[in-house]
């Protein structure tokens, strides 16, 4: 095909600044793959014509598995025939998103082979994104992808690809191996990753510590977050230091300690681990100093989302406090219930906190059969859902 | 829009082979739309959930919900891929005839 000068004032626009460009990148790639150019082409006519020329929609995928690949196809096949089909793989990132480069220097050949050659590391589920293959190619990537030990994440009404924080690979705070609970899951759940039969998606988020480097709290249906159950531990000679070295401990940590936990004379701190809502500010101030306690675990949270229709939710506790160690039995069949649960009575794209919100979270509770406890909600004492009587769980007994 | 033809059967579909109009749909459409999705043959077991598809189609107008699929035809997801390896919604929705289901990414 004649190679016609590709023009994108519009675009070029976006490569000015001393910040990385997406449009100098795919310049770069679309000097010697046609299915670039064309993206930049079709880019351009979008930013004209204030609208995007990818049709809504498309089912596509590979054989035996139900999710791992979106459909994408322009509405301007004619004009831009490269990228008349573009569709989306997504691949099972690792843990972490530790790699060799090795590995990297595999993903990228095997996709400048097949398709566009674009990727996007990483998408907002986790997954190693590979933008536009044709609807030919999508067997042949997938079995070169295979061979060479990569597989497909989720999407659509199922497990999407959980993923998680760098955990304690590179985090001294991280209060349980999350490397190692989100590849468990991840192995576990096979046939739900990769065959939906969901009202919707679920995904599994697991963060080290209350710092959530994975947003867990505000995008996962089922958020595990580190925690621990005993005192912060404290390094008094290093809390001085830091007061010597200029940091105003009255001002910056007492004053901000939402609780009001903790206390300065001038020589040591002392905090009421009690009163103590795990929020890593007095940590992440003085992180030589504090560190999270010993005694060390995980709160599992449930049921958020980020908005598309209807608004962000956040996940609400569950189980304040569980050990993690393998074979992570507790939520295992913590997961396991919500889905019998939801699978049967989820309304088609209902998520498990809207779920949870439709049929309030007291009966959602009793059909999975978690008990209850006050760190469920924010104010036990005057929340009127839910009755903490010894006498009410009494007439539960009779029915 | 594409048309697909086999033997001296013709019939519209959209970019990803499911048909554009549905009332074309017959058990022979249903046996040449099923070699596009790696089923060679169809036999009692394809039927039961094509016909069990297209019955739920023509009743409520959309496709059911998986989960519901695999109580009333009483075959598990495992069976339903080995039935149509595509997968319930791409592979079993187009040989039943139906329009493409609306799938969210």
């Amino acid at each position: 095909m004649e190679k016609k000068e590709l023009k994108t004032p519009l675009l070029d626009e976006l490569e000015k600044g001393p910040w990385p460009s997406f449009v100098r990148e795919i310049k770069k790639s679309a000097e010697k793959n046609p299915m670039a150019r064309d993206t930049l082409g079709q880019l351009e006519r979008s930013y004209e014509d204030r609208i995007s020329h990818w049709k809504h929609g498309g089912l596509v995928g590979v054989m035996g598995y139900g999710g791992g690949v979106i459909g994408r196809y322009s509405d301007l096949p004619e004009e831009f025939p490269e990228v008349a089909a573009f569709h989306t793989y997504r691949v099972n990132q690792p843990s972490g998103w530790f790699y060799t480069s090795e590995a990297l220097r595999t993903i990228c050949d095997i996709w400048e082979k097949h398709g566009s050659g674009l990727t996007n590391m990483h998408g907002s589920t986790g997954d190693i994104i590979l933008l536009g293959s044709k609807t030919e190619a999508l067997e042949p990537c997938f079995a070169d992808l295979t061979e060479a030990g990569w597989d497909l994440g989720g999407s659509g009404s199922d497990v999407r690809t959980p993923s998680c924080c760098v955990g304690p690979a590179r985090c001294e705070w991280a209060c349980y191996d999350t490397l190692e609970a989100c590849y468990d899951i991840t192995q576990s759940y096979q046939d739900e990753l990769h065959r939906p039969m969901f009202p919707y998606k679920y995904k599994f988020k697991f963060a080290g510590c209350p710092n959530d480097c994975v947003a867990a709290i505000a995008r996962s249906d089922m958020s595990i977050i580190g925690t621990w159950k005993d005192a912060i531990q404290i390094d008094q000679e290093k809390v001085r230091e830091y007061a010597s070295d200029g940091v105003d401990i009255e001002a910056e940590v007492v004053d901000l300690c939402p609780t009001g936990c903790i206390a300065w004379d001038g020589q040591k701190i002392t905090i009421d681990n009690s009163e103590c809502v795990k929020c890593m500010h007095c940590i992440n101030v003085m992180p030589k100093a504090l560190a999270p306690g010993k005694e060390r675990g995980a709160t599992i949270l449930i049921g958020a989302k980020a908005p598309i229709v209807g608004g962000a939710l956040l996940s609400s506790v569950f189980v304040p406090f569980i050990e993690m160690k393998p074979p992570f039995e507790e939520i295992k069949e913590l997961a396991e219930a919500i889905w019998d649960v939801w699978g049967e009575y989820g309304k088609n794209r209902e998520r498990v906190g809207e779920f949870i919100q439709r049929v309030g979270l007291g009966n959602f509770l009793e059909e999975i059969g978690l008990e209850p406890v006050p760190e469920m909600i924010a104010h036990p004492r005057t929340n009127p859902y839910i009755f903490f009587d010894e006498e009410l769980e009494e007439d539960e007994d009779e029915e | 829009m594409a048309t697909f033809t086999h033997g001296n059967v013709s019939i519209e579909v959209d970019e990803d082979g499911f048909m554009v109009n549905p009332d074309e749909w017959n058990e022979e459409v249903a046996r040449i739309l099923a070699t596009t999705e790696g089923v060679d043959e169809l036999t009692d077991e394809h039927w039961k959930l094509v016909n069990y598809l297209r019955e739920y189609y023509l009743q409520f107008g959309v496709a059911p919900m998986i989960r519901k699929l695999c109580k009333e035809t009483g075959f598990n997801l495992k069976k339903v891929y080995e039935l149509f390896p595509s997968g319930p919604a791409k592979g079993a929705c187009k040989v039943a005839g139906l329009p493409k289901p609306t799938g969210c990414v």
